[in-house]
């Protein structure tokens, strides 16, 4: 829970950039990475994304923790692509993997959840004829990052509660309890959320 | 002070043969600046404490603050009555401090600048200035309370409903969440079961198995309690 796709405070370009801009700047980046078919490619623009952090001034610490979860998963994509399309391949599909989740990364790191939220509010606006509500979607956005930790947190009681009662690692044993507070907590969120007017 | 009104109240949950009543019985006029609730756990306090912003419609009787029913002007009534609950994981909604501050001044037709003062402001008489950008979830469970009720104070509420807002703290937080709640000016209702919370109340109300069986002052009150469980 380093930090991860939490902002990290400054005033860089970067980070006084609209978040729309930026939006759009990582959408137009995906789909960029088209053209990145060689590794070297890859490796240019691996480095041009450490100095976009480098110029928001993000840590290299948080840098690396923004792609330390992916870890497993670059090593289990990159040996089969290495087996089944040979190192250019593989090299390529890993790096540009963690080229797009580093850009996203830097986004949500520079940019506050509500200006986020805003901007996606404005983006859906024109769904309101098709009886979407832009704010509930916004509100949507913000509560699924805000569940994160917390769901995290649930998680770690739930394994200390079955650690203390010597229940070893049996699935149910994790998951019923898991699933209990995970409710129990949606509906204490859902009375927070009314009494703080958000229905009305 | 604003004066809320509960007349002829019961509540029930649950319908035929699982129907548990939870409230019996119940008509109070509350105008004192002060109030305590007391009582053993299940005793129906909660329920009763999200009756006074609407959370919970009473199955029978009526409930208003100020003459506005919770049933037909609960908004209004919600804009009056802030609440905080035990645990202020689930009260905080947004990522980061500052951002859970700001929520509840959405839609109120504030500028910008008027939103960020009144958070700096809030954020500053709570002790949070320094973790204006943090995310909640590394707060400790004091300061986590702390924003919890400064992210209600910042809407003024005229009554501020607490329900059990200590249970989970320390000493030393609870004491500075009792510190807080003493020198607002609004009307309090607190649900607690730290009794030496109440004292300086005006009113505390003792609930045993949804009814209130006794209403007075804080030390005769917490007396009642005490024979209760002895």
């Amino acid at each position: 829970m380093s930090g991860l796709g939490t902002y990290s405070p400054g005033d860089s370009l970067l980070h006084r950039l609209p978040a729309g801009a930026k939006l759009l700047l990582l959408v137009a980046a995906a789909l960029a990475t088209h053209w990145l078919d060689r590794p070297w490619r890859v490796a240019v623009a691996l480095l041009l994304t450490g100095v976009l952090y480098a110029a928001a001034r993000i840590p290299p610490a948080l840098l690396v923790a923004q792609v330390r979860p992916l870890w497993w998963l670059a090593v289990v994509l990159g040996a089969f692509q290495w087996w089944a399309n040979g190192w250019r391949t593989a090299a390529d599909v890993v790096g540009v993997l963690a080229l797009l989740v580093l850009l996203a990364a830097l986004v949500t790191l520079t940019t506050r959840t509500t200006a986020m939220v805003d901007t996606v509010v404005r983006l859906c606006r024109p769904l309101r004829h098709v009886g979407v509500e832009p704010e509930r979607i916004g509100l949507l956005l913000a509560l699924g990052i805000r569940s994160v930790p917390v769901m995290i947190g649930l998680a770690r009681q739930v394994r200390e509660a079955q650690l203390a009662r010597g229940l070893g690692t049996s699935p149910t044993a994790f998951a019923v309890p898991l699933v209990v507070r995970s409710l129990r907590h949606a509906d204490a969120l859902g009375e927070a959320l009314a009494a703080r007017g958000v229905d009305d | 002070m604003p004066l809320i009104e509960l007349a002829g109240v019961d509540h029930t949950y649950g319908l035929g043969p699982s129907a548990r009543v939870v409230l019996r019985g119940l008509d109070l006029r509350l105008g004192e600046q002060r109030v305590g609730v007391i009582g053993a756990n299940g005793s129906g306090k909660s329920t009763f404490a999200r009756l006074l912003n609407g959370l919970v419609l009473p199955t029978e009787g009526t409930v208003t603050v100020d003459g506005l029913d919770t049933r037909a002007d609960g908004r209004a009534v919600r804009r009056k009555v802030g609440f905080v609950f035990t645990d202020p994981d689930a009260q905080i909604v947004m990522p980061t401090v500052a951002e859970d501050v700001a929520f509840g001044l959405r839609r109120r037709g504030l500028d910008r600048r008027e939103v960020d003062q009144r958070v700096a402001a809030a954020l500053a008489a709570y002790g949070l200035a320094d973790h204006r950008d943090h995310p909640a979830h590394l707060l400790s469970g004091g300061q986590k309370q702390l924003l919890a009720l400064a992210s209600v104070l910042v809407t003024e509420p005229e009554v501020l409903v607490l329900d059990e807002p200590t249970t989970l703290l320390d000493l030393a937080n609870s004491r500075r969440i009792a510190d807080v709640v003493d020198a607002l000016p609004q009307q309090v209702v607190l649900v607690t079961h730290s009794l030496d919370l109440l004292a300086g109340f005006d009113r505390v109300l003792v609930f045993d198995d949804g009814a209130v069986i006794f209403d007075g002052v804080p030390g005769d009150a917490i007396a009642h309690y005490r024979k209760l469980v002895t």
